[in-house]
């Protein structure tokens, strides 16, 4: 059996209301915060970014594994925000965590679900027989540009997961990836903030990625919407993930859990794997869970899961998700945000 | 931290908390390989476990270029539960609550970045634990 021996999370403790975003660019709260069914987002320390975001996510996840990080063989992590061009993130992370030097290491890159291919990867080699145990992070400190409408959901914070095949807690029992050249988002080099499509975003780019992944994987599983316990989609918005759900007859119940956005925005690497990490902090042995990415550019990664008898003896060791995002929270206004995320230019 | 060689070169206490326990119950971070109290060379590494008390603090209001951005901020003087003492910037952490005796723990925290184009450099700080 193969499958996810362990897993953790992490967000910043800031935050930022829509409606200060709202206020600030003379937009009507009201109407952002239903349209996009959003009620604030998390923001990065000024000493926090990607790497740091993935530390702490990784330390929470080998906490929960309780395995020596030595016998870890490779380590993957996406992001769309790894704070070098040039030099890795995940060099920081192995040795901030005692992983190494025995281990290969990579950063991915593919918009919103550079994480679950990171997963993909790690879940692969395990499989292949390569190694015991591989690690998978999707972590971000994502940008939107001051006044578009990104700023209202572009947030950061990041999960890890941790793949084996001994003490097994969450078995992966099927896969797939959808994947076609579509120019819904980009952002070019040296271009501080992303661009996108509009509209152009929406049927072309996430729905038909995000609905062919899940067709197809709950075929050739052979599973239907009611054989899961929860659900989770790549959340960009409030609504998006709801409507993807809908699609396929997940109810409201078991889309909640997994549903995070409204209080962390889209941490986009981070955003669909988090949603995941809320899940599997409640998930029962037995029960079933799916998780759907999505990265424009564009493709979507889709697992289903089963819970083993192993994960109720893990679950409270380590911080749960949910607990992070609704307690200890520091709001900032719009000024202390903009200078929190570099939006504006210092001299050196 | 100000260069290449130097962020590599402290890694190990930087990043995983690796201290020295001497013979004479001197715990050292960074690196040693003499007691300042006894001047034994005799130790064992040990890794430390982050968790600690502010033995004193002070709040910085007019800092050094490199950490302009981050005022105000604190910085301690912290004894691990080991008895190690290290000086730590104080993160995501209310002024109020850091206090001598204050618990803490040491998190994983860009320190400084060297200019536009310099290394990032990461290490320990500490957060109040309430």
């Amino acid at each position: 059996m193969v499958g996810i021996v362990g897993y953790g999370s992490y967000v910043p403790r800031y935050r930022i209301k829509i409606s200060t975003i709202a206020d600030q660019w003379g937009d009507n709260a009201a109407t952002i915060e239903k349209g996009l069914m959003l009620q604030e987002k998390t923001v990065p320390g000024r000493d926090e970014d990607t790497i740091t975001i993935a530390v702490e996510a990784a330390k929470n996840a080998v906490k929960r594994a309780g395995i020596n990080p030595q016998d870890i063989g490779a380590v993957y992590i996406g992001s769309e925000s790894h704070p070098y061009a040039v030099k890795p993130s995940g060099t920081v992370l192995i040795d901030a965590l005692g992983i190494g030097p025995h281990v290969h290491v990579a950063d991915f890159e593919f918009a919103c679900k550079a994480g679950s291919e990171a997963m993909f990867v790690a879940y692969s080699h395990v499989k292949s027989g390569n190694m015991p145990y591989a690690m998978g992070i999707g972590a971000d400190t994502s940008q939107g540009a001051p006044g578009d409408a990104l700023e209202y959901s572009a947030s950061a914070g990041g999960s890890a997961y941790i793949f084996g095949s001994e003490n097994v807690i969450a078995e992966v029992i099927d896969t797939h990836s959808f994947t076609s050249d579509t120019a819904d988002f980009w952002r070019r080099e040296y271009q501080m903030y992303p661009r996108h499509g509009g509209r152009f975003t929406g049927e072309p780019a996430y729905f038909k990625h995000v609905l062919n992944a899940t067709g197809i994987i709950l075929e050739k599983s052979g599973m239907k919407a009611s054989d899961f316990a929860h659900a989770v989609f790549h959340m960009p918005n409030g609504r998006f993930p709801l409507k993807a759900g809908k699609t396929f007859g997940f109810t409201d119940e078991q889309m909640k859990q997994g549903w995070i956005v409204n209080l962390m925005g889209n941490t986009y690497s981070g955003s669909s794997i988090t949603g995941f990490s809320a899940i599997m902090d409640i998930l029962k042995p037995g029960e079933r869970a799916l998780l759907i990415s999505f990265g424009s550019g564009a493709g979507s990664d889709a697992f289903v899961f089963e819970a083993t008898e192993n994960i109720t003896a893990v679950q409270n060791k380590a911080p749960k998700i949910r607990e992070m995002l609704e307690s200890n929270r520091t709001y900032l206004t719009y000024g202390q945000y903009v200078a929190y995320r570099r939006k504006i230019q210092f001299n050196d | 931290m100000a260069n290449s060689q130097r962020y590599t070169r402290e890694i190990p206490h930087r990043f995983r908390l690796e201290a020295q326990r001497f013979s004479d119950g001197y715990i050292s971070l960074p690196n040693r390989y003499i007691s300042p109290e006894t001047g034994t060379k005799e130790f064992e590494n040990i890794t430390l476990s982050g968790k600690g008390t502010i033995l004193s603090y002070t709040i910085v209001h007019t800092p050094s270029d490199q950490f302009k951005l981050a005022k105000p901020y604190a910085v301690a003087i912290i004894e691990t539960e080991e008895g190690a003492r290290l000086t730590s910037m104080i993160t995501d952490s209310e002024f109020e609550d850091v206090k001598i005796g204050a618990k803490v723990e040491l998190v994983f925290r860009k320190i400084m970045e060297e200019g536009h184009s310099g290394i990032l450099n990461y290490g320990y700080k500490a957060i109040v634990v309430k």
